[in-house]
């Protein structure tokens, strides 16, 4: 069988015997080796290929904690403040104003036919507003007649216009509820803060569970996403996997054009632990190659920013009261037990320093029961662990997967608000994980902030808020750790690093394709490095012609 | 009465292993006619009693006398949509709450949701160990906020603590605004978890206490003539009589009916049928509540 060799400008492989190359040639989706031509031409036939020959390649990019819903939420109106690329490749001017919000939803409304069906938009940022918040008669102005719904940013904000409150039977006075504040008129002003508040609107705003489930044109834009930034292997970390869902994501992520791995996780809900055990025992033998199965994900609190997150002493810097639980002590021990004594890995959600130091107790003992090598459980968000936790960590074999781009998004909050300075520039310590061995990995949790591994490692390495300000300068780290963290680090988290994270021999012939050399550009441009598609298991995705 | 006006809803609440399945397995035995919805948050292992069960499909499970159970997973919202569409429509949804979930909340959503209502938060604890529980250094907060936030706490499991007047001395202070009822393995008659039901042939309308069973009573007041339906539940709600429900019926000064209803401090009145008889049904524990001290200051309002 004959082999293609492609030249490229240069070959940057995350193979430390190798680092850098100007060759790779691939056989059968698999790489056969990186070097110099005339060291590989020694695997027998091949043919050379040249049209990466400007190009600079890396192995294709890992993320280590996503959700496939990204791609759905894009059948909705993008209302963040951000700039923000979508699956079409087309980039959604970050919106300044709450006017200019208004403008892009009557846009869209203006689209629709039917005067019926809801209007749903996504990723709006209040707090970007001068203190003004968005009212139900804002959104009047996008349409009286269809119901409005907009989720905030952080997902923990629903805001809706007159006739969405009409329908849910909300539009009317003595409603008493701490999520809906109401107007000078006695009625809710449209703003329903946290998931209890939010659900009696979900249903006639779109936001319904239909969302939140995989679908199939979500999980092919999501796929272009991907192609987009770099990414070969993505993480869905918290599906519920329904049997309709397991069957479309094989069938999707079967076809031969479909141009990610994806690796998705089961998450613990609505089973008993010993269910869930089975249900991953079970999922874990239907794996394909772009679709990883078996994997479980425990949510162990809520977010810093919806105030949920479990907070050790002292608690949040604006005296919020303590966060939720979202799974109960026992069962997390349970499950982890059982999860080692059959074989299966556990990702566990812990945002707050208390959740994480309940996972690690819940580590220790159950690893106590049944000493288990090498089973990367990892924590997720992982955001407020300090040094005494990630040397705990280092000591269980655990991993991590920390959330840089929070630093970007809401590191001026979490300094002013939600943690205060001192726990701000600590947040998503890399630097001290590294230095303490922990197996590090670092992650968009997409659709909170955008899938995009060079953006994720530029705020690794530079922790700079929305303002500009440095968020903890000991805790930056260099270029060549953060492109391993977005490599060969998350793929170690998924059990993958023998398949994918280097352009080595024997492994799959994953490749970002970059017209920048992310090596070379400085730390303070990675994220402006431009990427031209990817080739995922040798088969090659032009971004262009998507 | 009882396919007509809002779906009522009980939250059931409290940690892991205070006995939440056990009481809703209890509760379908007595149903009695009463169409049960159950609700609960995780299937898996279904909790309810093989012995109860009739028939099950993907969504929802049939049991014997009508009752149904079904799991509300990630959408609690269009899952009691799918209950309170059914045919012939359930008489009360108990839907309990995960083991860390916080019962006020939980109910917060339900009272946001037209077409139900509110019945109210029952939280049970076990006596043997609710108080460890509450120092816990993981589970503590959650453990007090659950019962702070409860109407009716079921103190369960009263035969293996060693002292369970001491832990309902501690109840007093943990969970103030709740009336506190015993329990050995979560056995409580049906009225006092779902409050009456009026569905039922009606009650003599002014008389008892009687029905004295397992040291709770139950009376029938008369509401008076003229009184206000605010006035008068903010007397049977009142901490000083010890009402642990009350529900019934009463015409409002301007001669419309009203419906009104106490679970512990919490009082709901709402618009009732003009043909609904005005009555109303108390219960309580027969030690705690002084019923002619009761039926005095009703008649005074």
């Amino acid at each position: 069988m004959t082999a293609t060799i492609y030249s490229a400008a240069r070959i940057v492989t995350m193979n430390p015997a190798r680092p850098h190359a100007t060759h790779v040639a691939v056989r059968e989706g698999r790489i056969l080796g990186a070097g110099a031509l005339d060291e590989l031409a020694g695997w027998g036939d091949y043919r050379l290929d040249e049209r990466f020959a400007g190009k600079v390649l890396m192995p294709g990019l890992v993320e280590g904690h996503s959700h496939v819903m990204e791609g759905s939420l894009w059948a909705y109106v993008y209302c963040g403040f951000f700039d923000r690329m979508d699956p079409e490749g087309k980039v959604w001017p970050g919106l300044d104003s709450i006017d200019a919000v208004v403008e892009r939803l009557r846009e869209a409304a203006g689209r629709l036919e039917d005067p019926a069906p809801p209007l749903a938009g996504w990723s709006l940022d209040a707090i970007y507003y001068g203190g003004r918040r968005v009212d139900r008669r804002d959104l009047d102005r996008v349409s009286a007649e269809r119901p409005v719904g907009v989720l905030n940013a952080s997902g923990h904000i629903l805001n809706v216009n007159t006739k969405a409150l009409e329908l849910a039977g909300l539009l009317r006075t003595g409603v008493n509820h701490p999520g809906i504040p109401l107007g000078a008129d006695g009625l809710p002003t449209g703003e329903m803060k946290g998931p209890d508040a939010m659900a009696p609107l979900g249903v006639h705003t779109g936001f319904d569970r239909d969302l939140l489930a995989c679908d199939e044109p979500g999980l092919r834009r999501f796929a272009r996403l991907c192609v987009r930034t770099g990414v070969t292997t993505a993480a869905d970390l918290a599906n519920l996997l329904p049997e309709d869902a397991v069957a479309m994501m094989l069938r999707v992520t079967g076809e031969p054009d479909y141009p990610a791995r994806i690796v998705s996780l089961r998450r613990f809900y609505g089973l008993t632990p010993e269910a869930l055990i089975d249900r991953a025992l079970e999922l874990r033998g239907r794996s394909r190659d772009r679709l990883r199965l078996g994997v479980i994900k425990v949510v162990a609190d809520g977010s810093i920013q919806g105030f949920s997150a479990r907070l050790r002493w002292p608690g949040y810097y604006n005296g919020a009261p303590e966060g939720l639980w979202y799974v109960p002590p026992e069962h997390l021990l349970e499950i982890y037990e059982r999860a080692l004594a059959a074989g299966l890995q556990v990702h566990t959600h812990t945002n707050g320093d208390e959740a994480t130091d309940l996972a690690l107790d819940c580590m220790e003992a159950a690893l106590r029961k049944h000493p288990a090598p090498d089973h990367r459980f990892t924590l997720q968000h992982c955001q407020l662990a300090d040094a005494a936790q990630f040397r705990r960590i280092r000591a269980l074999g655990m991993c991590v997967n920390l959330f840089p781009n929070h630093h970007y998004y809401w590191g001026d909050q979490h300094y002013a608000v939600t943690v205060g300075p001192e726990r701000a520039e600590r947040m998503n310590a890399c630097a001290t994980a590294l230095r303490e061995g922990v197996p590090l990995a670092i992650h968009s949790d997409a659709p909170v902030t955008p899938l995009g591994p060079l953006f994720t490692a530029w705020c690794a390495v530079n922790r700079r808020t929305a303002s500009g300000r440095t968020l903890g300068e000991q805790e930056r780290i260099g270029v060549a750790d953060a492109l391993r963290t977005i490599t060969l680090g998350a793929a170690w988290t998924l059990g993958l690093d023998g398949e994918v994270g280097s352009i080595e021999t024997g492994k799959r012939a994953d490749f970002a394709v970059l017209e920048d050399d992310p090596e070379t550009v400085g730390g303070e441009r990675l994220k402006d490095v431009r990427v031209w598609g990817t080739v995922q298991g040798g088969r090659i995705f032009p971004a262009a012609d998507l | 009465m009882t396919t007509a006006g809002p779906l009522p809803v009980t939250v059931v609440g409290g940690y892991l292993g205070a006995g939440k399945t056990t009481l809703v397995n209890n509760l379908l035995r007595q149903a009695n006619g009463r169409r049960l919805a159950v609700m609960v948050n995780e299937f898996g292992a279904l909790p309810i009693d093989a012995s109860l069960v009739e028939a099950a499909d993907e969504r929802i499970v049939s049991l014997t006398g009508g009752c149904v159970c079904c799991s509300y997973g990630e959408d609690l919202v269009s899952s009691l949509a799918m209950l309170s569409a059914l045919e012939p429509r359930p008489d009360h949804v108990l839907l309990e709450a995960s083991g860390v979930a916080f019962p006020g909340a939980v109910a917060g959503t339900v009272g946001l949701l037209a077409g139900f209502a509110l019945d109210g938060a029952v939280v049970l604890a076990d006596a043997e160990t609710v108080r460890g529980r509450a120092g816990d250094r993981y589970l503590g907060s959650t453990v007090r906020r659950q019962l702070a936030e409860a109407d009716l706490v079921l103190l369960n499991k009263c035969d293996l603590a060693g002292d369970a007047g001491a832990v309902e001395a501690w109840l007093g202070e943990a969970a103030p605004d709740a009336r506190v009822v015993r329990a050995v393995r979560a056995q409580t008659p049906i009225d006092i978890v779902l409050g009456a039901w009026t569905g039922r042939a009606a009650l003599p309308a002014d008389g008892g206490p009687f029905d004295h069973t397992d040291g709770y009573a139950t009376a029938t007041l008369a509401p008076p003539a003229g009184a206000e339906p605010e006035a008068l539940a903010r007397i049977l709600a009142d901490p000083a009589h010890g009402l642990l429900r009350a529900k019934g019926f009463m015409r409002r000064p301007d001669g419309a009916m009203a419906a009104v209803q106490t679970v512990g401090n919490r009082r709901a009145i709402s618009d009732a049928p003009a043909n609904a008889p005005a009555g109303l049904v108390c219960i309580a524990l027969e030690a705690r509540t002084d019923f002619a001290a009761l039926r005095k200051a009703v008649s005074d309002c």
